[in-house]
């Protein structure tokens, strides 16, 4: 166990789904422009990256109807040093 | 109770018990949690069912088990003769399916629990299953796709559920349904929806890894995050108070048409055979692809014919909640699976296949049934006889948005 840190700060990792929403795992705070908290309903969330949801930020599937195409081949994972909060 | 609304025609499902009631025998006016109770034992269908269900309510099983189950293995080959080429449409094989699976559940009302793992018992589920599996296998069709990893099977599954071209029952739900469409919908679906996710989380402790973590992620989900009062079938039973009908676990049983059996049979097959595994796990995927945008439509029809959040809630939950699902299930659970075991990749395939085709073939019973101004059900349900009454309030934490 040498070299392990005993406690580790929870990543917040960030999915970008190919056509579709970004997935978000771990403590992400999610504000609004005015810093307000965003309430999330669950411990993994789909925001929006077509701008079509009707249900903004979270993505509502509409993607799939709308033609979007993110551009990105894969789901590359992006982890950001842990947030607080949530 | 919240019971307003029962199938006309369909008698008290409770059998004469000579003894002591059975397990789980409801109590009038006791106020149970929605989906806690048994499967009320359904009328049966057919000879098969009667001879099925006679012997089942008949005492719990001893040493002579196969002995009296004979006249049941005797029903099997006529049944199956007289569903030959239409078993997913045969009320009678379909109804037996439907009960045998069910002691794996919640049990049966007036079934003693030891008949779940009777070997005779089983005997005869296989001899009905096999015909079954060929029929979901030959309605799935085979899709195929020739790659392997988790993205190329991520993208396979969301091509098919595009490709989907099954009638679109949540669309004529959100523009011309009528209340009591509506109110049949609920009824329909109540059947899978009260024990919402449950087949699928037989495949938990057959998968490892990254589609084991997967498959937990959305299931958690499923099952309200720790807080039961979000449970999505808790949700479902809220909707079906919100428009007069009853919630207890399995009430419409004797109401659902044939279809309706053979969708929640096709989920029981999948889940409880390890070797599906890959077929359950596609069947998952499949139906939390088609669930978001179908979900939005829904609760636009129910808003349409003027319920209230606490009843379309149910729906408002999946547009966000499938949403995320089907990410996690295409590539984590599906695609990560198939890295693991590529052997699987056909099944998981099959099950995404067989979801879309079965689940069409509800929604197209309903439309057809519907536009010829028919119910879809086997008896229409009774008329709201009370006000409508959504339930208890939501639990601090627990409410719908608006």
């Amino acid at each position: 166990m040498t070299g392990e840190p005993r406690v580790r700060a929870e990543e917040v990792v960030v999915t970008a789904c190919p056509d579709g929403p970004l997935l978000v795992r771990g403590p992400a705070r999610l504000v609004d422009q005015e810093g307000n908290e965003i309430e999330r309903h669950r411990a993994t969330v789909a925001l929006c990256r077509c701008g079509g949801t009707a249900i903004p930020p979270w993505c509502d599937g509409t993607h799939k109807v709308n033609g979007y195409r993110s551009g990105d081949d894969d789901g590359r994972s992006t982890a950001s040093e842990a947030g607080t909060g949530a | 109770m919240t019971s307003t609304a029962v199938p006309a025609q369909v008698p008290d499902a409770a059998p004469a018990s000579p003894t002591a009631p059975a397990a789980g025998e409801p109590v009038p006016g006791a106020s149970m949690a929605p989906g806690t109770g048994r499967l009320p034992l359904p009328r049966p269908r057919g000879p098969l069912t009667a001879a099925l269900l006679g012997v089942l309510v008949d005492g719990p099983p001893g040493a002579d088990a196969a002995e009296r189950l004979r006249p049941v293995q005797d029903a099997v080959d006529p049944a199956l003769d007289e569903a030959d080429g239409r078993v997913l449409r045969d009320d009678d094989v379909q109804l037996a399916l439907a009960v045998l699976y069910e002691l794996h559940y919640r049990g049966v009302h007036g079934v003693d629990d030891a008949w779940e793992w009777e070997p005779a018992l089983l005997a005869v589920r296989a001899r009905l299953e096999a015909p079954f599996e060929a029929a979901v296998r030959e309605r799935a069709g085979r899709p195929a796709c020739a790659e392997t990893d988790a993205a190329g099977v991520a993208r396979r599954l969301f091509e098919l559920a595009a490709e989907d071209d099954g009638p679109s029952l949540s669309r004529y739900v959100a523009k011309r349904a009528d209340a009591e469409q509506a109110r049949e919908l609920l009824a329909l679906k109540s059947l899978y929806q009260l024990k919402e996710a449950d087949p699928h989380t037989w495949a938990v402790p057959r998968l490892a890894g990254t589609p084991k973590a997967a498959l937990v992620e959305i299931q958690a989900d499923e099952y309200g995050g720790g807080r039961p009062g979000r449970m999505h079938a808790e949700l479902f039973a809220r909707a079906m108070r919100g428009v007069g009908l009853d919630d207890t676990y399995g009430r419409y049983v004797d109401a659902v048409p044939a279809v309706v059996l053979a969708a929640v049979n096709t989920m029981s097959l999948f889940g409880l055979h390890r070797r599906l595994r890959g077929a359950i796990v596609g069947h998952l995927a499949a139906f939390e692809m088609t669930s978001s945008v179908p979900s939005r439509l829904y609760g636009n029809g129910f808003r349409r014919l003027g319920h209230d959040a606490d009843t379309t809630w149910y729906f408002d939950e999946h547009v966000e909640a499938d949403a995320v699902h089907e990410q996690i299930a295409a590539r984590d659970l599906a695609g990560r699976l198939v890295e693991q075991e590529p052997a699987l990749r056909d099944d998981v395939l099959l099950g995404a296949a067989a979801c879309l085709a079965v689940e069409g073939d509800v929604a197209a019973h309903a439309l057809e049934r519907w536009q010829a101004g028919e119910s879809a059900l086997r008896a229409p349900l009774e008329p709201v006889t009370v006000s409508p009454a959504p339930g208890e309030p939501a639990e601090d934490g627990d409410r719908p948005r608006a």
